[in-house]
């Protein structure tokens, strides 16, 4: 599924970055990703978790013995093209909305009858739905992010995100806001998205799933808000909580039209 | 059934004509909700963490609304900020630059991947700029380089400076500052390290 030979060359400098990272200058550390990223251009190794997820979705699995090609993403049984960009939606099926990494937990169960266990990143079923997540992503590219605002449930959810996004609290008194509500700033060197802002909520609504430079490791959307909160000092947010789907509603409303990128590749 | 029809249409109308069936207090509600069913404690980061006190509520309700908060409520928070700051003990606010500088190079800490028994970094090239030689700091912050060289050293100055790290809220309630000593996130000795930073005329910052 390689499409360059290249590739294997930068998977293997991926993992000389990720070693050398902590000991380099931040600036060092940047130059070189830059330049990793010049060259993974055409090539982002997500590629191997999209052919996974591919194969996943074909996949007769499950004590139901079922593909999960009947599943529905909101746009029809089945449909995949343009699913990842107008996620969370509400599911009359389960009385909610859901994002795409929820909403294929509940295809699992409904077609192949597989009860996953998600819980951890990249640990058990988790680490299907990453590359189901990443087919997912991938054939929605350039396409413009249109998350539904029709159902009150979706309208809701959008509200309760905006909410969430500005709490502050734990014992850095961090809300979202406090780093992606202005323009122009950085963390170190880190460039700050300003996420109340309709380009750069799209775009880094559409930046997940990633492949991330730093650790090789995919981050769908779930693993990358659990991170800010982390670095937030917050307590741990549970994949799918509410708090997520809301955030990821919020981000998705606010960004809508973008064009889409998933699967990035990032620091 | 006519009658109900017809209610029944005003209703929906009335519907479409706002954001939400929900008004914003109920709206408020139900993030408060969601917060308390999302998170769960982890490592060293207590469910606890999630409360906001007057402070952050009162922050957070102005940032969601645009609204900023009145001149009275400002400075009522601001006030209590300001009395729960604690001088140190000794009477010396200065300590060892060097050790200030490497404390505002670490940004670790207090996180459910960090431990209790390492201490908390300043994080404070996160989002200022302090000696000229570190040029990958933040700008969620102003520029801290000449800061004692511009104010100079007098009682004043090392008294609001203090005050500042202790609990840069005291100063200004919506600030994004974290409250490195109300909070607990750093230890006296270790905000004395930071003051010499910032003020000892010996300190890169101030050269």
């Amino acid at each position: 599924m390689l499409r360059k030979p290249i590739q294997r060359v930068v998977l293997g400098l991926a993992v000389g970055l990720s070693s050398g990272l902590p000991a380099m200058a931040q600036t060092d550390a940047e130059k070189a990703i830059d330049r990793y990223r010049e060259l993974v251009a055409d090539g982002n190794p997500a590629e191997l978790w999209e052919a996974k997820g591919e194969d996943l979705w074909k996949k007769k699995r499950g004590p139901k013995n079922a593909s999960l090609e009947k599943c529905d993403l909101g746009l029809g049984p089945g449909v995949v093209k343009g699913a990842y960009v107008s996620l969370p939606r509400y599911f009359d099926d389960v009385k909610k909305v859901q994002d795409l990494e929820t909403r294929l937990v509940s295809c699992m169960d409904q077609h192949q009858g597989i009860k996953a266990k998600v819980a951890n990143y990249d640990r058990d079923d988790h680490k299907d739905v990453i590359s189901l997540v990443a087919w997912i992503a991938s054939e929605s590219r350039g396409m413009p992010v249109n998350v539904p605002q029709s159902h009150p449930e979706e309208k809701r959810m959008y509200e309760v995100g905006k909410r969430v996004f500005f709490y502050r609290a734990g014992p850095y008194d961090f809300a979202c806001a406090t780093c992606h509500a202005a323009d122009n700033t950085r963390i170190r060197l880190q460039g700050l998205p300003n996420l109340t802002n309709n380009e750069p909520a799209g775009k880094a609504f559409t930046s997940w799933p990633a492949y991330r430079v730093s650790n090789s490791q995919l981050w769908p959307m779930q693993k990358r808000l659990e991170d800010c909160f982390r670095q937030q000092r917050f307590p741990y947010v549970e994949f799918g909580s509410d708090v997520t789907i809301a955030l990821s509603s919020y981000m998705g409303v606010t960004g809508k039209g973008v064009k889409s990128l998933a699967p990035t590749i990032k620091r | 059934m006519r009658k109900s029809t017809l209610l029944m249409a005003g209703i929906s109308f009335a519907l479409a004509g706002c954001a939400t069936m929900y008004s914003a207090v109920e709206l408020d509600k139900m993030a408060k909700e969601a917060v308390e069913k999302s998170f769960a404690a982890k490592g060293i980061a207590k469910k606890e963490r999630i409360n906001q006190d007057a402070i952050n509520l009162a922050c957070t309700n102005a940032e969601l609304t645009k609204t900023p908060l009145s001149g009275e409520a400002t400075r009522k928070l601001e006030a209590a900020e300001y009395q729960a700051i604690k001088y140190p003990a000794d009477g010396k606010f200065l300590g060892d630059w060097k050790a200030g500088e490497k404390l505002a190079q670490d940004g670790r800490g207090s996180t459910y991947s960090d431990s209790a028994s390492v201490p908390n970094g300043g994080n404070c090239y996160n989002c200022h700029q302090i000696s000229k030689e570190e040029i990958s700091h933040g700008t969620l912050g102003p520029s801290l380089y000449n800061f004692g060289k511009l104010r100079g050293n007098s009682e004043a100055v090392v008294k609001y400076t203090w005050g500042k790290i202790y609990n840069a809220k005291a100063f200004n309630a919506c600030t994004n500052m974290p409250r490195f000593g109300h909070q607990g996130i750093l230890t006296e000795n270790q905000m004395k390290d930071l003051m010499a930073l910032l003020l000892d005329p010996a300190s890169p910052v101030n050269k």
